[in-house]
């Protein structure tokens, strides 16, 4: 049991990061905690991509020894893969927290407000007097 | 030129994406000119991938590696009779709604038209990349691309437009991270991304763990993207604040997308034996999408805006694509395919009439709506009920058959269940569409000027009339060639074990 919670540590971490992200995406009633709880959930799962790329005692998947293709022990080197498919991801999750800063800005700026409860009642009186 | 053609697979995207950059700067210095590029680069699109399609059905499906790397290192691009299909539905109606979009977009976000076309491409490209890659990670990058340019084209709406965007921005990226993390699993037993390789390897670790968890995952993901009941909390207010175009646009091939990378990844990655039977995943998404049906359209029954009243509609309808897809035979499959087809259309063309209505009469609220509608805008009001029908499912309109062969799907399968729930989500249709041709059509006119029949005629402008009329017209003639289409084309796909 303990060798199954220890040997896997970095998992656990990762599930912990989720939950916090997760929790700030639902709970949290201030857009901009909702986009750092989201920007978490994001990182949570780039480490968990990290964490199963990783390898005891693993190299840089450069080719050092081309002594034949005997030389090459792909149990050496460490997947390079994952470390690649995360770069996309972070910089797809800088774009997304780009667009959602220009909506918060957005939002800012007609409601004067970023506190979800005082942006439903705002949002609410725009209904009753539907002047634009 | 011979050699474009025979890179024709990986055309649409390359054009899409390279234009849409090309786009804004072109807007940026000649504003006047943002709408005829977009509007020609789209119909290029929309001519080559009917070429594909043409070439599909001569050669076969056509796998094209992305420089020439062959799959499972490099990313691989398929082309078969699903994705050239599904590409060239996706591209007609985005034409047709760009088309109409030039005076809605003037009117409705005056002085953003600059990046609004360049948006719209790079949301095409993202949808046409989800349609056509055979990658497993290629996909998620498309579907951020389509994904961050859908809110933006939702956030430029009316005032309450940018909070509708945060809320599906947030839905929408949990729904990315969701399918990331999905597929990470996947990776981490199969080491492939690629569809075919995974498809290959997965039936040799069916009831491992780390797959399941990885298939919830996607399965979660998809569910958000394409608004199955009950992930659906985003739709409502999107489709209700965005702008008119935008909405059009979004409405007929936004959540269809989803629904395609649904049936992609059911069919050919997990495969039909590790979805019915080592998971009741395709049972799952049945009840969901039958909740989700009668849901959806009671929900439009009780509204009284247009535009809203549409968006529920939309759950119900990316209900019976779903549904169509869980019940996992021939004919519902079939129909599910079709339908992706036809709703997109469908929805289109209702989503115009809408656009039109608020541009002549200010308002989309059906409690306002009088038998002045009928003599200002006739053929609006036309092309308002060929869909509404279609919608309904009488024949000879196309919405018709592909309910007819869901319900042959659920006959196939003995779901008697999905069959009740078929026939009585189109009682529930008629209703909520009725209630707004009534008003139309026969409800007198509350001011005196409008009963005495001096009600100028006041049709929208023909730029904003030819594509919905185009739309209302391809409802009629799809729903006759459906037989043709579902022989042609649709019989042609056939996912391993069904």
């Amino acid at each position: 049991m303990l060798r199954f919670l220890t040997g896997h540590y970095g998992y656990w971490f990762t599930l912990i990061l989720l939950t916090i992200g997760l929790y700030g995406m639902i709970f949290k009633r201030n857009l901009v905690k909702k986009l750092i709880g989201m920007t978490i959930f994001q990182v949570s799962i780039i480490m968990f991509y990290l964490t199963c790329a990783a390898k005891f005692g693993g190299t840089v998947p450069v080719l050092i020894d081309d002594s034949g293709p005997a030389a090459v022990n792909p149990a050496a080197y460490i997947n390079a893969l994952p470390h690649t498919l995360m770069l996309t991801a972070i910089v797809v999750g800088v774009a997304t927290t780009g667009v959602a800063f220009a909506i918060v800005i957005t939002i800012y700026k007609r409601y004067k407000t970023l506190d979800e409860d005082v942006l439903l009642e705002r949002m609410k009186k725009d209904h009753d007097a539907p002047a634009d | 030129m011979t050699h474009l053609l025979t890179n024709s697979p990986v055309l649409p995207v390359l054009i899409l994406l390279s234009s849409a950059l090309l786009g804004t700067v072109i807007a940026w210095r000649r504003p006047s000119l943002s709408w005829p590029f977009t509007i020609s680069v789209v119909a290029v699109v929309t001519a080559i991938s009917g070429y594909n399609l043409v070439r599909v059905l001569r050669e076969g499906p056509i796998h094209y590696y992305q420089g020439n790397w062959a799959p499972p290192i490099g990313i691989e691009y398929v082309l078969d009779h699903l994705s050239a299909f599904v590409m060239l539905v996706v591209n007609t109606v985005a034409l047709l709604v760009l088309f109409h979009a030039r005076v809605v977009v003037k009117a409705e976000t005056p002085g953003k038209e600059l990046g609004y076309y360049g948006t719209a491409l790079l949301m095409l490209c993202g949808f046409n990349g989800i349609i056509i890659t055979g990658d497993l990670f290629n996909l998620y990058v498309f579907l951020e691309i389509g994904s961050l340019s859908l809110y933006g084209l939702i956030a430029v709406g009316e005032r309450k437009a940018p909070i509708a965007a945060f809320r599906y921005l947030v839905m929408g990226t949990l729904a990315g991270c969701f399918y990331l993390l999905g597929i990470g699993f996947l990776y981490m037993k199969t080491g492939s991304l690629n569809m075919a390789d995974t498809a290959a390897i997965l039936p040799s670790m069916l009831g491992q763990p780390a797959v399941l968890v990885g298939l919830m995952f996607v399965f979660l993901g998809m569910g958000i993207k394409m608004a199955l009941f009950p992930l659906h909390g985003w739709l409502p207010d999107a489709y209700t604040y965005a702008p008119s175009a935008s909405s059009a646009l979004i409405a007929p091939i936004g959540t269809k997308v989803g629904a395609y990378v649904l049936l992609r990844l059911v069919y050919f990655v997990f495969g039909i034996t590790i979805i019915a039977r080592t998971l009741p995943v395709a049972k799952v998404i049945c009840w969901l999408a039958a909740a989700g049906i009668i849901y959806g359209s009671i929900l439009a029954i009780a509204q009284r805006e247009l535009k809203r009243m549409l968006a529920y509609s939309s759950i119900a309808q990316i209900g019976y694509v779903a549904l169509g897809i869980g019940m996992a035979n021939r004919w519902a499959l079939t129909g599910a395919i079709l339908h992706i087809m036809n709703h997109a259309f469908m929805k289109g063309c209702l989503f115009l009439t809408a656009a039109n209505f608020r541009r002549k009469l200010g308002h989309s609220d059906i409690s306002r709506f009088d038998w002045s509608i009928r003599k200002k805008m006739p053929w609006t009001m036309a092309a308002f009920s060929i869909s509404a029908l279609s919608m309904i499912g009488l024949p000879p309109m196309a919405g018709f058959f592909s309910k007819l062969f869901l319900a042959m799907g659920a006959v196939n399968g003995k779901h008697w269940i999905f069959l009740v729930v078929i026939l009585f989500s189109s009682l529930l249709n008629a209703v909520y569409f009725f209630r707004v041709l009534e008003k139309a059509y026969l409800k007198p006119a509350g001011d005196a000027e409008a009963a005495d029949g001096a009600c100028a005629r006041d049709e929208a402008v023909p730029s904003m009339l030819i594509p919905t009329l185009i739309m209302a017209l391809l409802l009629i003639i799809l729903g006759l060639l459906s037989t043709v289409i579902a022989d042609g084309i649709l019989a042609h796909i056939a996912p391993p074990g069904l």
